[in-house]
This record gives structure tokens, C-alpha cells and sequence, in this order.
């Protein structure tokens, strides 16, 4: 007798069979999966071309199965657009930490979203610099301590945390912009949403989207990945709201 | 080897040197342009953007010189034509993305239209970049082809011979010329019939459609992988150094001052040479073409049968440097620097010349 059988989960067609170098809890490799699914479910493996930051997701190439272009360090954006001018058809994304987002390559960050560029920008805001050993991000909230900051960020010489999405929200050109937090089932379930939203937005040609994803960083944060989540969601959030700040190009107030 | 001879209009047209390089790039079939204004280019960047869209091109006036860059290593990495422009200060900061695609072994086309420095410097011609463009310029081990024209018909088939060669061998290309040439009118002959071809870009960043997934990078952190990815590139380099050193000479065969310049100082220094040579002194001229790879061995023959050779430059001696090494001693070394954006005139340069020819008889 045939067994009737249906599969209701599977790893992502675009996310490739390889152990990921990202720690235990690490958002990054929830995001990876959230992408992958939603190439997948686009049907656009074949058309998507990627742009890695410098930061640990800079070896995105090895995880997830289409074409993926480094970019120096913050320059991601730019080479996003220099991908997508020559090829308006295919679906261009980049992948950016804060401190290629946020800090050095905020200039290239703000004009790609000013110009509208038809591309996704996904950022992932884990307050950190992972890759170099967790030092102070544009990102940081005040009193977080990283080696940069021993005694806690101190807004009197080191500035309060960028609220990018905010900023952006300030420019006219911009279709969508969202903030995300993986902080547990539904706040992934939203994130996965959102990154649908964005990519179906440039799919349709609309413009500018921009997804800032709050992701848990147990290395850096000293928590348990549980606890890393529980951070997300009562720290970060708060100082970053979780929203829609820009839908079909219309600015959303609070 | 000479460059090759481009198909030409019949009618000249009456350009600046920055109008006839642009030009030149459309005609190689460049469609995307990025750069970002500085003083003496921005005739290019105001070309292309009036041009480039007239044939279904791209031109972008980024935020910076960075993003400039980076927007040609996105454009490249897809396989299409690509460049940027900028002058010294500007270019300076484009080194960081120029390492990168030399790294990720992308074509693409800089042109530097040198003004004076260091630092800010002035707006006036110069020729300070020599190093910076024929030794790497940004880090790492790389080289890139460098091109000096010294007319604004050079600016122009260099411009196509740029991304002739930039394809080639997947290597930025520079084109390192100077604010006269810039700016400067000529009347040129411009590139007719098809751009050059290119080598199959199988490499290139498309969709992963029917293939494996493309990856455009110069990150190589496994055991071994970055030894072999440079050697790999020293391969190339070395076969460029093999096939396209070029150079132009006059009188230097049989010469006992050889006077040795590129770009705007050739042209002066070629002018001063046929005087000094009017007055019956035996001088001749060696102008490199190509920068890097530095044409170094006919360099040497000539070296071993003049008695001295004249470098003269807008600089305080950069390719002096090259000169020395090339001729290795075989022939004495004299050299007139003009540094700080000032061009010289040719009785600059042939008053230099008679000096050392009253010392060389002695």
C-alpha cells in the first residue's frame, strides 16, 4: 500500500547543505533561512543576485545558492546599485550589519535609499561588531558594554544609537521601510513577512526597501541564546520600535 | 607592440581631451558611468551624462569617489562595461575599490586626470600620480595597466584600447593622463565600427539560471587559498608585462642624450628634442606609452649605447625611478622635475638638455 505522504517542512531549495560558521542563537542564520524561504517562495533563485557585507555575514556565499558579490567594507549599497543599473530585471538585495550599515557606509546607505534605487536592503541592527570581537556599533545602546566602550556607552562622548529606519523615513524616495525583531516565534514569523513585503515591492518595480531586523548576538551580548532573545525584545525593542515606518511609499506614523 | 590602429572617421571634430576620452569609452561600448566632480575631469562625467543615456546607458553622480567605484565593481561584476573618472585627490580614494577589483579580478576603466598634490594641492596639471598608479596604488599585491596619452587623440583610442585590454585580462585599467590633457582642444578622429571584442564573462554575476551560483569576491581565508589566488594573478600580471609593454621613440637609436618622458612632458620634451637636434646636438626621445607594465627592455639597449639620459617629468621624479632601474647603471642619469602644477615649456626642458649635452661632451 502507497503511503500517502506530504512534507510540510524542509530545509529552503536556495540555502545551501553546509554547516553555518555563525555561533549558537545567532540571527543570522535564522535571517539566511528567512531568505532562502522567501526566494524560494518568489520562485526567484535564478534571477536574485546578492551583495555580502564585510562583517560576519560576509561569507553568505557559501550559504545561500544564487550569485553573491563581496563589497568593501560599508560600500554595499553602492554595489547593489552598480549590479541593478546594469541589470534592472533581476532581483538585487544587500546584507548589511550596523557597522556597515550604520557607520561606515551610512553615506552610501542614505543615498541609495534617497535615490530610490529598486533594490532590498536588509539590516541586521545586533548592536555589535560580531566578526571583529563585539566592539561598540553605531548601534549600541547607551550604557551596553564592548570592548570599545568597557564602562557602557556613554552618549556625552560617544553619541546615542542611530535610529536608521527613522532617518530614512525622513527622505521621500523610499517604498518600504520596517523594523523586525527576532525575539521569538511571531517576531520571526513578522520578520519573514516583512522580507516578502520587500522583495514583492521590487519585484513590481515599486523602489526602495529596507527591512532593519533586531537580531540576538549571545556571543557579544554574554547571554544564552534564550536570554539573547529575551534582550531583543525588551531592550532593543524599546529603544528601537518595531514597525512599519513606510508602506506602498507612504509614511505610517506611530 | 604599437596599439592598434582604430577604424576612423573621415571628418576630424574639434574636442577637450576629457570630451574626446568619454567619447572614446562610449565607442567601446562602456553604458555605465559613475563618478563623482573634482576639478580638471568634470568635462567627463558632463559628457557621459548627457551621452550615455542617448544610448540606453547609465550615469550616476554618486555620493563619493567610494561609492563611485563600488557602483563600477557592481556594473563590472554583472559583465558590462564600466568606468569611473576622477582627479589625484579623488582617485586616492578610489585605491581602496581598485584593490578590490584587482582582487575579484574585474575589468574596469579609471581615468585619473591628475592635478597637483600632495594633499588637496591645486587644480593646475601634474604629473605626481606615477607611482601611486604603477605600483599597486591601493594594498595588496596587484598592479593595474597604466596608459599616458599625450594627445587628445591618445585620449581617445586609449579610452577603447583601455577596455580592450581591461577585458583582456580582467584587470582595472588606468588611464593616467593630466588636467592639459583635459582640458585642452584638438581636433581628433574619432573611433568608428564596432568596441572592442571581450573574452566570454562566464565569471560574471547574471541570475544563477542553468548554472551553479557565481560568486564575485577576494576574501580567501582557507589554508593556502590566498597564495594561490595571487600567484594566480602574478601570472597574469607577468604575462600583461610579456605582451603589452608599449612604448614610442624618436632619434634613439643613435643618440648620445636620451631624453625620456610620458604624457604631457613627452609632447614638450619631444618639441625640445627636434630643437636641440636642429642645432646639431644627437638627442633622441623615449616616450613609455605604458606605465606599467613599464616598457624597460628596449630601455635598456638604448641605455647601454647613450652616454646619459634626461628624465624630465611633473614630478620630483617618479619614473626616474624606473628609467634608473631599466638602465642599470649603462648610462649617466640627469633629471628636470617640474613638481606643484606647473607645466614646463620647451626651453625648460632644452636648456636642460644643452646643460647636459656640454657635460657629456667633456
Amino acid at each position: 500500500m502507497k503511503r500517502n505522504r506530504h512534507i510540510i517542512y524542509s530545509r529552503p531549495a536556495a540555502l545551501a547543505r553546509k554547516q553555518m560558521h555563525y555561533c549558537a542563537g545567532c540571527g543570522h542564520s535564522l535571517v539566511h533561512k528567512l531568505l532562502a524561504e522567501v526566494v524560494d517562495e518568489l520562485r526567484i533563485r535564478d534571477r536574485t543576485i546578492g551583495v555580502a557585507p564585510v562583517g560576519c555575514a560576509v561569507f553568505a556565499y557559501y550559504y545561500l545558492k544564487c550569485d553573491i558579490s563581496e563589497a568593501p567594507h560599508g560600500r554595499t549599497p553602492a554595489v547593489a546599485t552598480g549590479i541593478k543599473r546594469a541589470l534592472p530585471d533581476r532581483i538585487v538585495f544587500s546584507y548589511q550589519g550596523d557597522g556597515d550599515l550604520a557607520a561606515i557606509g551610512m553615506a552610501e546607505t542614505i543615498h541609495t535609499a534617497n535615490r530610490g534605487e529598486n533594490i532590498t536592503v536588509i539590516f541586521i541592527n545586533n548592536t555589535v561588531y560580531g566578526m571583529t570581537g563585539g566592539q561598540m556599533a553605531p548601534t549600541t545602546l547607551v550604557g551596553q558594554q564592548t570592548p570599545t566602550c568597557p564602562t557602557g556607552r556613554n552618549p556625552a562622548t560617544a553619541g546615542c544609537p542611530i535610529r536608521v529606519c527613522e532617518i530614512l523615513n525622513t527622505l521621500d524616495r523610499p517604498f518600504h521601510i520596517e523594523r523586525t525583531a527576532l525575539d521569538g516565534v511571531p517576531g520571526i514569523l513578522k520578520t519573514k513577512k516583512a522580507l516578502l513585503t520587500a522583495f514583492r515591492s521590487q519585484m513590481a518595480g515599486k523602489g526602495y526597501s529596507f527591512v532593519e531586523i533586531l537580531s540576538p548576538c549571545p556571543t557579544y551580548f554574554h547571554l544564552s541564546p534564550e536570554d539573547s532573545m529575551q534582550f531583543v525584545r525588551n531592550e532593543l525593542s524599546k529603544y528601537f520600535p518595531v514597525r512599519v515606518f513606510r508602506k506602498e511609499g507612504v509614511s505610517i506614523n506611530d | 607592440m604599437k596599439p592598434a590602429a582604430p577604424k576612423a572617421d573621415k571628418k576630424r571634430v574639434f574636442m577637450t581631451g576629457n570630451e574626446a576620452l568619454a567619447e572614446g569609452a562610449v565607442r567601446a561600448g562602456c553604458r555605465f558611468y559613475f563618478g563623482y566632480p573634482i576639478t580638471p575631469q568634470n568635462e567627463i562625467p558632463a559628457y557621459m551624462a548627457k551621452h550615455l543615456p542617448e544610448c540606453g546607458g547609465v550615469f550616476i553622480q554618486a555620493e563619493s569617489e567610494l561609492a563611485a567605484i563600488n557602483m563600477v565593481l557592481g556594473a563590472s561584476a554583472t559583465g558590462a562595461r564600466a568606468m569611473t573618472s576622477s582627479s589625484s585627490p579623488g582617485i586616492s580614494l578610489k585605491q581602496e575599490g581598485i584593490s578590490y577589483l584587482a582582487g575579484c579580478q574585474l575589468p574596469a576603466v579609471i581615468a585619473n586626470i591628475q592635478r597637483g598634490g600632495p594633499g588637496l594641492g591645486s587644480i593646475d596639471p601634474s604629473q605626481g600620480d606615477y607611482f601611486q598608479a604603477t605600483k599597486g596604488g591601493g594594498h595588496g599585491d596587484y598592479r593595474t595597466i597604466v596608459l599616458a596619452p599625450m594627445s587628445v587623440q591618445e585620449m581617445h583610442d586609449f579610452a577603447i584600447e583601455a577596455f580592450r585590454l581591461a577585458d583582456k585580462y580582467r584587470v582595472p585599467t588606468v588611464i593616467l593622463a593630466d588636467g592639459r590633457l583635459g582640458q585642452m582642444m584638438e581636433p581628433i578622429y574619432l573611433h568608428r565600427g564596432p568596441p572592442p571584442p571581450a573574452p566570454p564573462k562566464r565569471w560574471a554575476l547574471t541570475g544563477a539560471k542553468g548554472r551553479k551560483p557565481n560568486s564575485i569576491r577576494s576574501l580567501l581565508v582557507q589554508e593556502g587559498e590566498l597564495e594561490k589566488h595571487n600567484y594566480k594573478l602574478q601570472e597574469c600580471y607577468r604575462a600583461i608585462a610579456r605582451q603589452e609593454a608599449r612604448h614610442e621613440e624618436m632619434h634613439a637609436d643613435n643618440c648620445d642624450l636620451l631624453v625620456a618622458a610620458w604624457g604631457t612632458c613627452a609632447r614638450i620634451a619631444k618639441g625640445a628634442m627636434l630643437a636641440a637636434r636642429a642645432r646639431g646636438l644627437k638627442v633622441g626621445l623615449y616616450r613609455p606609452i605604458t606605465l606599467w607594465p613599464f616598457p624597460a627592455r628596449r630601455l635598456a639597449g638604448i641605455a647601454r649605447k647613450a652616454k646619459a639620459i634626461l628624465v624630465a617629468e611633473m614630478n620630483c621624479g617618479q619614473m626616474l625611478e624606473d628609467v634608473r632601474m631599466a638602465s642599470g647603471g649603462a648610462a649617466k642619469i640627469f633629471f628636470s622635475g617640474y613638481p606643484g602644477g606647473r607645466v614646463p615649456a620647451e626651453s625648460d626642458i632644452l636648456r636642460a638638455i644643452c646643460a647636459i649635452a656640454k657635460k657629456i661632451k667633456k
